[in-house]
């Protein structure tokens, strides 16, 4: 098996973007990654593209085939071109699939891309769509919403640790602090506790501002061998692990519901795989798609003993600066969360901290980062490593 | 959901009738056609559950699922029976009422409804068992 | 060969609205409403109630309080005027729902609210000749009635169902004889895809009402050579209070001897279970060998009336289910408001 190194990132910018397409914005991000890699068309072997549901947000399935289309990379090229689905983790599977491909010795170069179009149908409906990555069959024709199950997670999380409503908020607090320096992000100003808890209750205990938002975005990465990913860039990120897990699709079924053991699983994997612990990381994003999400992470990865991951992010352990960064794109919250391309936008974050090329939000020193991406309320997740060095 | 869809799980939703593998006596519900621990050598069978359980975590659901709009603000629960599995389910009470812990029983109820055309979804919810 | 009733159970959803909220709404005297009503609050059902659910809560109850196997059912009727669907049986819902299918007959009845004592009977002849075992007859509504018109101070939801059986050692009561009377009376309608019924107002009592009760409570009597100082309760359809005793003191009938089953003034007018989940509060509180007279009305028009004995048995079956009284009891008053949204006259999304 080859080692694999990322030649070249892109995000497209994140939030409501009325006058771009679907097809837009993954062009935009794949021409962007071509770029960054300095490398042409001619040279990809082929592209595997993260996208939850193409099919209800606008209508369109077959997205591998469409976006190499529009890439230019079909009529006379015709790369092979792979959708990868699992719901809000589609984006991790994708970089995987990618790295699988470059690893194996089969393909080159390869561009693992995400992208989802999510405001092109109204707010309820996009919500019923993301509500499919739940059991339709006993959780959603009960009335189950996605933040209903992560506030039922959270309200146990409450029972179990102590875990506050204020050290919710703090998740949204820290991670708008550090989106304001994002310039992709889709909210750039930072928010207080008083206001997250003052903003409306969507699925009790878990405010609107305990939410990630509704977004259109794409991200894309260029994977290529180790051996000779100097050609193309001074600054490879070497992917140093690859891991992931399944759960029951269903919240109600899990072991425990204040854990993901697929985070817990695709974590040791990856860190079995590194071999590395949870100390030789010096930043991580995580799956904050809702507060709660974001304190379950740092727990189920060993960053904090389980149960202390609110009164961690109250004491500021997770900043930037601090003794393990969390989130520095400003996570899911604040840069967004276009569901198919956030897997693939944590690499990219990763990967621009390790270059040092982070700006304002740069963690100094950084070498080691990790990205966590999950499906659903933790059907699947998919962990990955990255380091400044082979 | 499609009326098939619904139908096929129509006894199971109205009478909480789940599964249990008669190898290693683990009960379903919602049903499974395979027990996850035995896989194959497992044995399947219906089992009708005695809808006594108690809440383990519960939501107040503000901003509703589709076609729950009024129904807002709604309790929905996880529910663990008395033998063992766990469902999700709306509680039927005052949402100011409802803790972890708390004890119920089922009562049968619209679950939902394609539209003021399509048909009527019905199937069991829980209330709190001294209701 | 005895025909009666082996089990039964009422089911009431929990919320209330007072005569006096909805008063304040229209403008209305609540006052005058109220002595001229003789009715005080009215049963609400919850958002995600309805005659269907009503009627399956009712059954499951009948079905717990005698421990019968739901499998010898042999027929289920449900009378109703509030069918969720127009065409689709109530009945398999509940009869799915009871653990009664699949071997057996079902159909809905409609009869205003008289459809489930007219499913009682169906279920009498069913047993009698041998045809099924066990048959479970059901009244149950969520009363329609137009925003600010006065059914609206009185419809209301609940629903009751009857074990119909054979065998004497099963029954909690015989049913010593019934008889029905019936001619074209249209008092009271809802034609097909409206929401509400209309009525012909005071049309509805002496040609309507008090004509068919009285001609069938009458008829029964004449028929079984009794009168009314033979029976230690009576029970007459109660779509207000006043009514019920009105036709009672036509008949001879003593306020003791309806008071036990009247339940309208805390309960509203249930239709088809009005009359009754009356005799299941009588059956709540009668001793071995008392004697129950029924007469229930349904508009358009038809009285059947019931003379019941009860048997030794009901002692042993009664505390196993929730009463009526008790079904009535702690109630959750909702405003105008609240009960506008659970009887689905606020449209959302």
């Amino acid at each position: 098996m080859r080692d694999v190194a990322i030649i070249g990132v892109k995000n497209t910018s994140f939030g409501e973007q009325w006058d771009r397409s679907f097809r837009d914005l993954v062009v935009d991000a794949g021409v962007g990654a071509v770029e960054d890699a300095g490398i042409v068309g001619e040279k990809i072997d082929s592209m595997f593209v993260g996208n939850m549901s193409g099919g209800q947000f606008v209508e369109q399935e077959h997205i591998g085939a469409l976006i190499a289309d529009y890439s230019g990379l079909a009529k006379d090229i015709h790369i092979p071109s792979t959708r990868v689905e699992a719901a809000c983790a589609s984006g991790g599977l994708a970089l995987r699939q990618g790295i699988y491909a470059v690893a194996s010795g089969i393909d080159d170069i390869v561009i693992a891309a995400g992208a989802e179009k999510m405001t092109d149908v109204p707010a309820p409906k996009a919500s019923s769509a993301l509500a499919a990555a739940a059991d339709r069959e006993w959780e959603g024709i009960m009335g189950a919403t996605f933040p209903g199950l992560y506030a039922m997670i959270a309200r146990l999380h409450m029972h179990k640790y102590g875990t506050t409503s204020e050290q919710l908020a703090e998740v949204a607090v820290k991670n708008h602090m550090n989106g304001q320096f994002n310039p992709i992000a889709q909210y750039r100003k930072p928010i207080s506790v008083d206001s997250v808890l003052r903003s409306i209750m969507v699925a009790d205990p878990l405010h609107i501002f305990d939410c990630s938002p509704i977004t259109d975005g794409s991200s894309a990465v260029i994977l290529a061998p180790a051996d000779i990913a100097h050609e193309y860039t001074d600054t490879p990120i070497y992917v140093k692990a690859t891991g992931q897990a399944s759960d029951t699709i269903a919240l109600h079924d899990r072991r425990d519901i204040t854990t993901l053991d697929a985070t817990l699983a695709a974590g040791r994997r990856a860190y079995s795989m590194a071999k590395m612990e949870a100390s030789d990381i010096d930043l991580v994003e995580v799956h904050d798609c809702f507060t709660i999400a974001e304190i379950c992470a740092i727990e189920d990865l060993g960053f904090v003993k389980k149960g202390e991951g609110g009164i961690a992010t109250q004491n500021g352990e997770t900043a930037i600066g601090a003794r393990i960064p969390v989130n520095t794109s400003g996570g899911l919250k604040s840069c967004g969360h276009p569901v198919g391309a956030t897997g693939v936008k944590q690499a990219v974050e990763i990967v621009e901290q390790l270059r040092g090329e982070a700006g304002k939000r740069q963690v100094d020193g950084a070498e080691v980062g990790m990205t966590h991406n999950v499906g659903g309320s933790g059907a699947t997740a998919v962990v990955h490593i990255f380091s400044r060095n082979r | 959901m499609s009326v098939a869809r619904f139908w096929r799980n129509q006894i199971a939703r109205y009478n909480l009738v789940g599964t249990k593998c008669k190898k290693c006596g683990e009960h379903f519900y919602p049903p499974r056609n395979m027990c996850p621990a035995c896989r194959r050598d497992g044995q399947i069978e219906d089992f009708k559950f005695n809808g006594h359980g108690e809440v383990l975590t519960f939501t107040i659901i503000h901003t509703a699922a589709e076609g729950f709009e009024n129904q807002t603000p709604y309790v929905l629960g996880i529910i663990k029976l008395q033998e063992g599995p766990s469902l999700t389910c709306q509680i039927i009470c005052e949402p100011e009422s409802v803790y972890i812990g708390m004890k119920v029983k089922p009562v049968f109820r619209k679950l939902g409804q394609d539209g003021e055309r399509g048909m009527i979804y019905y199937g069991n919810k829980f209330i709190p068992e001294q209701c | 060969m005895s025909v009666g009733i082996v089990s039964y159970g009422a089911y009431v959803p929990k919320y209330r609205i007072k005569i006096d909220e909805i008063a304040r709404l229209w403008g209305d005297d609540a006052d005058i409403l109220k002595s001229g009503l003789m009715v005080y609050e009215k049963s609400v059902p919850d958002v995600d109630e309805d005659t269907a659910t009503i009627a399956v809560e009712a059954a499951r109850a009948a079905i717990s309080r005698s421990d019968i196997d739901a499998k010898r059912i042999g027929a289920v009727y449900t009378g109703s005027e509030s069918h969720p669907y127009a065409v689709k049986p109530t009945s398999t819902i509940v009869a799915e729902a009871s653990g009664a299918t699949p071997v057996l007959t079902a159909a809905d009845f409609e009869f205003a609210c008289k459809a489930g004592t007219a499913a009682v009977q169906a279920c009498m002849g069913l047993v009698s000749s041998g045809m099924i075992d066990l048959g479970l007859a059901i009244g149950a509504d969520v009363a329609q009635g137009a925003p600010g018109d006065a059914l609206e101070y009185t419809a209301a939801a609940g629903g009751v169902a009857y074990i119909i059986g054979n065998k004497e050692s099963e029954l909690v009561a015989v049913i010593e004889d019934t008889f029905s009377f019936t001619t074209d009376t249209p008092d009271f309608w809802r034609r097909e895809g409206m929401p509400y019924p209309e009525h012909g107002g005071r049309f509805t009592g002496e040609p309507g009402y008090f004509k068919h009760v009285t001609n069938a409570a009458k008829g029964l009597m004449e028929k079984m050579h009794t009168k009314p100082s033979d029976y230690d309760f009576a029970v007459f359809h109660q779509p207000n209070g006043k009514f019920p005793s009105r036709v009672a003191s036509m008949l001879g009938f003593s306020k003791e001897q309806i008071n036990p089953g009247l339940v309208v003034p805390r309960l509203g007018n249930t239709y088809s279970g009005s009359c009754m989940i009356g005799i299941a509060a009588t059956l709540d509180q009668a001793k071995p060998g008392d004697r129950i007279f029924a007469t229930a009305f349904g508009s358009g028009a038809g009285g059947d009336a019931f003379s019941i004995r009860v048997t030794d048995r009901i002692e042993e079956l009664r505390d196993r289910a929730p009463k009526v009284e008790e079904l009535l009891a702690n109630p959750v008053y909702v405003d105008y408001s609240r009960y506008a949204r659970h009887k689905g006259k606020i449209k959302v999304a």
